[in-house]
């Protein structure tokens, strides 16, 4: 009896300890400089309450657990090394992984505890596995969107929102019948089918600029699912992880809502999309835009004496990152004073567009927030943006019909000139005419964005060696 | 090791709150890494799969059965998560150098 209770207080301890150690890994991880060390914290955690749960008394077959460890070892290891531009897909993916193992927690779980379940129980666990089931499906789908093996653009048809909420009330109500009979339980298949069907319903009207927020927001149930997971097992251990995940999830997805002025359930159940036919057709093609080469795009360039960049979704499609650093380069050794300046909703997740630049060697204190950039822009020579579009679009400032009304936005307009690159006159994501390309100090520069750092690479690179 | 529902509730408050005020001072900079950092870290949750794998033998009895299987592709799940998560998260933190004092 002795030796036992040692070996739960043992694991209990393990577990303690292991708690300490997430909130450090997410405390270190405030600043670049100790992040790493962040890092290790967490896997010390990981390795420490794992080795304590294998004590556990109760347990009394390894042979599966072994083989489970391994696999997963191996399916994990290809998942950690995709190239950054495929980042938010794997994501979207893990999300998905921590979902199906919530879901397949509370399933055994339900089957080996029912019908004697107390209200509580039976609702912390219907909060898990309806939480984990849609967000299952939910991670796939955006998984799939952003790996461009589904459609990205947003599908929308009549009464969407209303077979959404409803699939996710019947949820609910067949939750709420479980709590009070636990002893139907052929309903419980329905809990998990439904959901997973409510899952798959979210995303399909979910556009490509909205996914920041949306594997936020994701990210937040998958969170919350494992800390109901926590109740139900009576692990705080679990609790903790599951809450920090879900705060995590949820800080993410209100600084992506405001990024975009937007409230969340504007983000579920608003497909940008629907206002598309209207904006884009028509008077566009009248107004005229100027146009620029290479190499008077790179003339212009080492004329400056401060350079803003923006980079946008678009450059990480065209991996244009390695050239864009090329330039930067050069930039700064003729003396320009070269920043970036990145929206927080640039690119297709939180924080896409920093782990591109920094791929590509970009020291990280270049990299500046959008408030930052906007009080430099107005002292600004040349704001020269990459592929982006939405977030710096004037119309944001300016009119109140707009869609994007009200988005902060990066007002690259308030430099003296403004360079886009840009692969045609075709709107943006959200399908919206961007005023920006008919000013006066605007200069398009079509073409591939890769293609067009490496002309203004190439220019300012010959550049040098003739001077 | 059963907790009482108002003990729960208390971890899980708590455990929010210093969520909150902990991520809040995450620079945006790094948001990226924060997610697949903390989705490293909710795949704990193989902890919850082990116990439910390990406790129960495949055999004759159904529930067993799909308990254990069940659990066992549970801990596939999470522990890819786990494998994949700490790892990319440190291959990103890596390339987050600063301009100051080694310059290539």
């Amino acid at each position: 009896m002795n030796n036992l209770m040692g070996a739960d207080t043992l694991i209990e301890i393990t577990y303690l300890i292991a708690s300490a150690l997430f909130v450090l890994s997410l405390k270190w991880l405030s600043s670049p400089a100790t992040a790493r060390r962040g890092v290790f914290a967490g896997e010390a955690g990981m390795a420490l309450a794992i080795a304590g749960t294998l004590l556990h008394k109760g347990i009394v077959d390894f042979r599966f657990i072994a083989i489970a460890l391994v696999l997963g070892t191996v399916i994990g290891i290809p998942l950690g090394k995709v190239a950054m531009t495929a980042v938010p897909q794997r994501t979207a993916l893990s999300h998905a992984f921590g979902a199906l193992c919530v879901t397949l927690v509370g399933t055994a779980e339900f089957y080996l505890r029912a019908p004697d379940i107390t209200p509580f129980m039976m609702g912390v666990l219907s909060m898990e596995v309806i939480l984990g089931s849609l967000t299952l499906t939910g991670s796939l789908m955006a998984a799939g969107k952003l790996q461009e093996v589904l459609p990205q653009r947003p599908i929308t048809y009549k009464g969407q929102n209303f077979v959404n909420l409803g699939l996710l009330a019947i949820s609910i109500i067949i939750a709420g019948i479980l709590v009070v009979h636990p002893e139907d339980m052929y309903l419980f298949p329905a809990m998990i089918i439904i959901p997973l069907i409510f899952g798959v319903m979210m995303i399909i009207p979910i556009g490509g600029a909205d996914m920041p927020t949306v594997i936020s927001l994701l990210n937040s149930y998958a969170g919350l699912s494992a800390a109901a997971m926590g109740f139900v097992l009576g692990s705080k251990l679990l609790i903790i992880a599951g809450a920090l995940d879900g705060a995590s999830g949820f800080i993410l997805s209100v600084n992506m809502s405001k990024a975009m002025n937007r409230s969340f359930s504007n983000v579920l159940f608003g497909a940008f999309g629907q206002e598309q036919p209207k904006a884009a057709a028509g008077e566009q093609e009248a107004r005229s835009v100027k146009s620029a080469t290479p190499e008077e795009a790179a003339g212009i360039l080492a004329a400056a004496s401060k350079v803003v960049i923006v980079p946008g979704y678009g450059m990480a499609v065209a991996q244009a990152q390695h050239k864009v650093r090329e330039m930067y380069d050069l930039l700064t050794k003729k003396g320009v004073e070269v920043t970036f300046g990145i929206h927080p909703v640039a690119g297709r997740m939180p924080g896409h567009m920093n782990v591109l630049l920094a791929e590509a060697d970009i020291p990280y204190d270049k990299l500046l927030e959008m408030d930052q950039v906007n009080g430099d822009l107005p002292q600004t020579d040349v704001a020269l943006v990459i592929g982006a579009n939405d977030v710096t679009n004037p119309a944001a400032r300016t009119d109140a019909s707009s869609p994007i009304f009200g988005m902060p936005i990066l007002d690259v307009d308030k430099a003296r000139t403004v360079m886009v690159i840009k692969r045609s006159m075709a709107a943006g994501f959200a399908g919206i005419d961007n005023p920006l390309y008919y000013l006066d100090n605007t200069l398009m520069l079509f073409g591939d964005a890769k293609n067009f750092v490496g002309g203004i690479v190439r220019e300012l690179s010959g550049g040098d060696s003739h001077g | 090791m059963k907790l009482d529902l108002i003990t729960s509730l208390y971890v899980f408050m708590l455990a929010a709150f210093i969520g909150f005020e902990v991520i809040r001072r995450v620079s945006p900079l790094l948001h990226t890494p924060l997610m697949s950092l903390t989705n490293a870290l909710d795949a704990i949750a193989v902890v919850g799969a082990i116990v439910l794998a390990g406790e129960h033998k495949m055999g004759a009895d159904p529930k067993n059965t799909m308990a254990a299987v069940l659990g066992t592709i549970a801990i596939v799940a999470a522990t890819s998560n786990i494998v994949g998560g700490f790892i990319i998260t440190d291959r990103m933190l890596k390339m987050f150098k600063s301009s100051g004092p080694k310059k290539p």
